[in-house]
């Protein structure tokens, strides 16, 4: 690790003046993530901003019936709280199916939806990237192919995103609440990773010194009837090949609502809004569920060694939403 | 001197379920053992095993471990953890080419580092006195042979700034084009030689056996055959990975030269530093007690010795501590080499095999020849009249790959196993009537008999035990809840070699306690408990009179573990050492003088190694469900039986034969290294992105074992148990797959993409 | 760039100066010599550097020790009162639940806490209800809940085992 200061701040707007006036400023929540980056140096920050104990660690009522979530919850507590369990399953699943007890223990909220991509040329500061070093070029394209997206990359970037719980929060429509230089705003998450085609070097629209203080979930009445389910090459303790979020309500045979999000397709949580499109109003059927999602997966172009993606995410899709329905 | 259990039928046969419970084990008491973990800083005098106080031990007995209560405590004190004072830090820098010259080098940040101590490249390092073995040898020249080499290292007094200032090293290379491409059309494969024990002995596989063996016709015996596989298996890169990275804490002083160094053994290692280092016999002590895991990869390799030795000349009066991290582990202490395996098999009408073949092309380093015996198996599995095998390896710009548990078997059985499987499909035989049909009464290719091999009661008990008569014959018909579900099975065979070059030290005090020392390891087998048994049997005497002293060169010297040796080679030594120590005290007319009586005896040499075939065998049974719709594979059982010759201690070697049938799952399932062909390096290379087993993987698995003892082997009757586990485990779940599917998968591992 | 920090580690109080750069993992290990917790990966992907801090299991390769400033650590070795094992402990021993050793106190760290996740009604991933108010230790979710601790000498049956024991005197 390159050398660092490190302090605790004393309050949020501090925090915030702090890390946007010094461009090799970060703040520091769980850590699980940045420290791990920092000691093969593939992050150099010289200054760390420890917001872990500023940031609220709480669920309150919002307005319109929703939940907002302290950024500063542990993954492991949001998990187990009994509203998400009840009125959002396929968040808790989702939380649960991430890491280990004990890296959700220490990961926050707030820096899950920060986590930067798996791909081993990212994580290797030998190796060309241009995510991590912008003009460098992509090793990973013509490299090990496995865990590369197959949705939305660009010729200079085919990362995936690695989290699990931003995928169930792209399909609940969840809405960051964030505290920045230029004072408070919010951001759907479904608009808050850019695409690898405006610069893969930056993941979000966040500011510098931009932090994300809670997260809000909307009333979603169909989500208590959700689920999420990872395929990944171990049971436990690994990334997604391929996951799915999916929420559905059906009526006299027909689907009335449904959300449906991909994880590890992608340089984003993968809100399959085409495949919505196509299922809402139409029966729930087997064959439509398999349309649904080949149309999703129609924008797909994958590499040799990630193309196995492309039917495991529709055959993931199709099965989560038979079992949906039968479980309705 | 002989225990209630011992006999010289091999014919009692007692099928021992191996569980803990009601094996009458003596708890040992947890107060015993301060002296060993609690204040390491005064084990740099013996290291003693606790006793197993209020046992009578012996082989046969359930005895927990006895360092256990140290372990759960992480109070058993690992190579990287010894206290030493005021320790500096040495910390690797690796080579980002494959193959070439460093031509420039600039330390200068580096040294300028508050806290750096010292950097090491080729062009200070000190000069060897034996550097022409690259397992052992470091920084003697310029020459890159693979990516991840050590080309350099700083030393420091913080654990981070020794990893910081090795960033701001600067070198830079002439790189050469890089070749990592097995296959097996290569113009240039070849015909190993001399890779016998590491390069150091003529044989032309690791294990001494020939590269090439036939016998009969083969290609007349082929034709002749009404039934015929010819199948090609692969199987790639894989690596140890113990849970201990390699790390050594090496003092260096006028008097002496301590180097506490993970290892699978202290003696080889400390010989190949004092020569490299070109020390004085006895001059250098090497130290490891407690072993975090090894598997092949702390054997034969000292690199980390040698780095920290050199680390502690450059900066005098500094103890140094050296850790590999988890990513460079990838390339300095080697791995399951990739392998190509072509079997063909020929069957008469009933089955009987006329003829078998099995060929291997092999990935090695061009830095150094290893080549495994990978078709072994086929030479001694299955009797026909017309056979061959042969072995070819690629010399690549990779890291030197080495042997990893169950070396040749492993990978070779998959193959062999696979092919049976494929040639009962065939026929419409049960899988276990066909190898049972193809059983030989003496080894097919020397015509030796078999010390024991009881293969057929495996199967039987194995075949009861797991219901093997209600498996679904035909393929892709069972399935629950969306997976699919089937069985398979497969056998396994591995060598009980007996390594040459173990002494032991044997002593009585005139209080009627004995002390036995031998230079032998623990690296998590058992060791520690089980050489204490066999020691109290030969010596006759309740084991807590004995107390055993192992992990310290400075003991007799003994072979290090590996291939399933240990036990066949420290306990004969052991059982001659108790023998010659009784004739020593009856010399003494049976009185031990007051200054006690001691013995020190070599390893016997005994003509029987030369007449008989030893090996361990078993069967080994999967039931394995595949998702219809995500192709993911789960295996919630396995159930292995095995014949292991006499067991020294059921729960120490159910836990080894567990340990081996999970690693066997691993291999099937997860387990591959990512090799990018352009760059040559290894690109998955932490445990993210290279898999293991981890709990929820593994459901149940049941190990048995016949007892039954060797006639022949050794004093204790025992066979190796530490391989077997892991050996034809890949081939039983790749058959199950099929069974479950009607999908043959003959490139490892099993991912889900290949169910699709 | 250094700070001084204080830790409470197995009950006992340590204040001492560190790099900001050191992991909570380093710290015991290196500075405080309390190799109990083992450095298997030092990137949070093996679980054997497990420690619970302020009473939950977190890797403590990837806590930055100045971050643990004021926090309370304990390892296996504080789990046993001396030579008087925790009960997982003595499980562990039991079933041998171990070989080499290395990844076994961070395992055990690993399991009490788990149990106390499970009494306090944590879910996991595998559970059926995932709303249930009591969580059935099964050994599916034993294994599920253990898996962020790798252990390559693979005795994950004997752990099940043994952790299925302390729950069912």
């Amino acid at each position: 690790m390159k050398p660092f200061a490190y302090q605790r701040a004393k309050d949020v707007e501090s925090a915030v003046t702090t890390v946007a006036a010094r461009p090799e400023a970060s703040f520091l929540g769980g850590g699980t993530n940045l420290v791990d980056l920092m000691k093969m140096e593939v992050l150099k920050p010289e200054l760390l901003v420890d917001v872990r104990h500023l940031v609220s660690r709480t669920i309150e009522p919002a307005h319109g019936g929703g939940l907002l979530i302290g950024a500063g919850m542990s993954n492991n507590e949001l998990a187990a709280d009994r509203r998400i369990r009840r009125r959002y399953p396929m968040l808790s699943q989702a939380l649960l199916s991430g890491a280990s007890y004990q890296l959700r223990n220490l990961a926050t909220v707030g820096g899950n939806f920060l986590q930067r991509t798996r791909c081993p040329y990212f994580r290797d500061v030998t190796m060309p990237c241009n995510k991590r070093e912008p003009g460098t070029g992509c090793a990973a394209r013509d490299g090990v192919q496995r865990d590369l997206a197959v949705l939305g990359a660009d010729a200079s970037c085919v990362a995936t995103h690695p989290s699990d719980m931003a995928v169930a929060m792209a399909a609940l429509d969840a809405v960051l609440h964030t505290v920045g230089p230029s004072g408070e705003r919010t951001i759907p998450v479904n608009e808050l990773y850019r695409s690898p085609a405006e610069g893969p070097q930056r993941d979000t629209v966040l500011e510098r010194g931009e932090l994300i203080t809670a997260v809000e979930l909307p009333a979603a009445p169909v989500a208590a009837h959700s689920r999420y389910r990872k395929v990944r090459d171990r049971a436990s303790y690994a990334f997604a090949l391929v996951s799915v979020a999916a929420a559905l309500e059906v009526r006299h045979g027909s689907v009335t609502q449904v959300r449906l999000a991909l994880g590890g397709v992608a340089h984003k949580p993968w809100r399959a809004t085409t495949a919505e499109r196509a299922l809402v109003g139409r029966p729930a059927t087997e064959a439509g569920f398999r349309a649904a999602a080949e149309a999703e997966l129609a924008a797909a172009r994958p590499l040799a060694g990630n193309a196995f993606k492309v039917p495991l995410a529709r055959n993931t899709i199709v099965s989560m939403l038979r079992d949906l329905t039968e479980g309705a | 001197m002989t225990s209630p259990n011992e006999t010289n039928e091999p014919s009692r046969r007692a099928v021992l379920k191996a569980g803990v419970a009601g094996l009458g084990a003596t708890m040992v008491p947890f107060g015993a053992f301060e002296a060993l973990g609690a204040e390491p800083a005064q084990a740099a005098g013996p290291v003693t095993a606790p006793p197993a106080a209020a046992s009578r031990g012996g082989i046969g007995a359930a005895l927990k471990r006895v360092e256990g209560p140290l372990k759960v405590r992480g109070a058993a004190t690992y190579a990287f953890e010894w206290p030493v004072e005021k320790p500096a830090y040495l910390y690797p820098l690796l080579s980002t080419i494959a193959s070439g010259r460093v031509t420039s080098v600039d330390t200068r940040a580096a040294l300028a580092e508050p806290g750096v101590l010292g950097v090491l490249t080729h062009l200070n390092a000190p000069r060897l006195a034996w550097a022409d073995e690259p397992e052992v040898a470091l920084l003697q020249s310029d020459r890159v042979a693979y990516h991840g080499q050590i080309v350099g290292a700083v030393i420091a007094d913080g654990i981070e700034t020794a990893r910081y200032a090795a960033g701001l090293v600067k070198l830079e290379y002439a790189a050469e084009p890089v070749d990592v491409d097995l296959r097996t059309d290569r113009d240039d494969l070849r015909k190993p030689q001399h890779a016998q024990g590491f390069g150091q002995l003529p044989g032309d596989l690791m294990n001494g056996a020939p590269a090439d063996t036939s016998a009969g016709d083969f290609a007349a015996g082929l034709a002749s055959a009404v039934h015929r596989v010819d199948a090609t298996y692969t199987t790639p890169v894989q690596h140890h990975n113990p849970m201990e990275p390699h790390a050594a804490v090496a003092t260096w002083t006028d008097d002496e030269i301590t180097l506490y160094c993970g290892s699978q053994g202290v003696s080889t290692p400390q010989e190949l530093l004092t020569r490299a280092f070109g020390l004085e016999a006895g001059r250098l002590r090497l130290i490891s007690p407690y072993v975090g895991g090894a598997f092949g990869s702390k054997d034969f390799s000292a690199l980390w010795g040698t780095l920290a030795l050199m680390g502690a000349r450059l900066v005098p009066g500094r103890p140094v501590k050296l850790s590999f991290t988890r990513q460079q582990m990838f390339t300095l202490v080697g791995h399951r080499p990739a392998a190509i395996q072509r079997v063909r098999l020929g069957a008469d009408a009933r089955g009987r095999l006329v003829a078998i073949s099995h060929d291997a092309v092999q990935e090695t380093a061009k830095a150094k020849q290893y080549a495994e015996q990978t078709v072994q198996a086929s030479r001694s599995m299955y009797a026909a009249p017309n056979r061959r095998t042969s072995t070819r390896i690629a010399l690549l710009d990779v890291p030197i790959p080495t042997i990893m548990r169950g070396p040749g078997e492993a990978t070779g059985m998959f193959a062999l196993e696979s092919a049976m499987d494929e040639l009962a499909e065939k026929m419409g035989l049960d899988p276990i009537e066909l190898r049972l049909l193809n059983e030989p009464q003496t080894h097919p290719e020397t015509g030796q008999p078999f010390s024991s091999r009881h293969l057929k009661q495996c199967f039987e008990e194995g075949a009861r035990r797991f219901g093997w008569k209600n498996r679904a014959r035909k393929p892709r018909t069972r399935r629950k809840d969306g997976w699919l579900i089937g069985t398979g099975v497969a056998a396994a065979t591995y060598p009980s070699p007996r390594l040459p070059g173990s002494t032991a030290f044997a002593r009585v005090d005139r209080d009627g306690r004995y002390t036995v020392r031998i230079a032998a390891a623990d690296i998590g087998t058992g060791t520690w408990t089980t050489l204490a048994q066999i020691a109290a049997e030969a010596l006759g005497v309740p084991q807590n009179r004995v107390t055993l002293q192992i992990g310290d060169s400075s003991y007799p010297r003994a072979s290090s573990g590996g291939f399933s040796s240990g036990m066949n080679s420290w306990g004969t030594t052991v059982y001659e050492a108790a023998r010659a120590l009784h004739a020593a005290v009856d010399e003494h007319g049976g009185k031990v003088p007051p200054e006690g009586i001691e013995v020190t005896v070599g390893m016997p040499d005994d003509p029987r190694l030369r007449q008989y075939e030893f090996g361990s065998y078993g069967a080994q049974f999967a039931e394995v469900r595949v998702h219809e719709d995500t192709g993911e594979i789960r295996v919630p059982r396995l159930l292995g039986v095995f014949d292991v010759g006499r067991v020294i201690n059921p729960v120490t070697a159910r836990s080894q034969l567990l340990g081996g049938m999970t690693w066997g799952l691993s291999m099937t399932l997860h387990e591959e290294t990512a090799l990018d062909h352009r760059y040559g390096h290894f690109v998955n290379n932490d445990f993210g992105g290279y898999h293991i087993a981890a709990n929820a993987d593994v459901g149940s698995i049941e190990v048995h074992f016949l007892d039954v003892r060797d006639p022949h082997i050794n004093p204790m009757g025992s066979k190796g148990a530490g391989e077997i586990g892991i050996i034809g485990t890949a081939a039983a779940i790749a058959n199950g797959a099929y069974n479950a599917t009607g999908v043959r998968v003959r490139d490892l591992p099993l991912t889900l993409d290949k169910f699709l | 760039m250094e700070q001084k920090i204080t830790l409470r580690v197995d009950g006992k109080e340590r204040t001492l100066t560190v790099d900001t750069r050191t992991t909570l993992l380093d710290a015991l290990r290196e500075r405080l010599g309390v190799t109990s917790a083992k450095k298997g990966c030092d990137h949070g992907q093996c679980g054997a550097c497990t420690v619970m801090l302020d009473g939950r299991r977190v890797t403590s390769c990837l806590v930055l020790a100045v971050a643990g400033d004021g926090a309370e650590v304990v390892t296996a070795a504080g789990l046993a009162d001396g030579d008087d094992l925790h009960p997982v402990q003595k499980s562990f021993v039991a079933e041998d639940a171990f070989q080499c050793g290395y990844c076994t106190p961070g395992q055990i760290v690993s399991a009490v806490a788990m149990l106390r996740e499970a009494k306090e009604g944590w879910p996991s991933v595998v559970s059926d209800d995932l709303d249930a108010d009591r969580v059935v230790l099964d050994r599916a979710e034993i294994a599920e809940r253990m898996s962020g601790n790798l252990c390559r000498c693979a005795a994950y049956v004997n752990i099940v085992t043994a952790i299925e024991k302390v729950t069912r005197p």
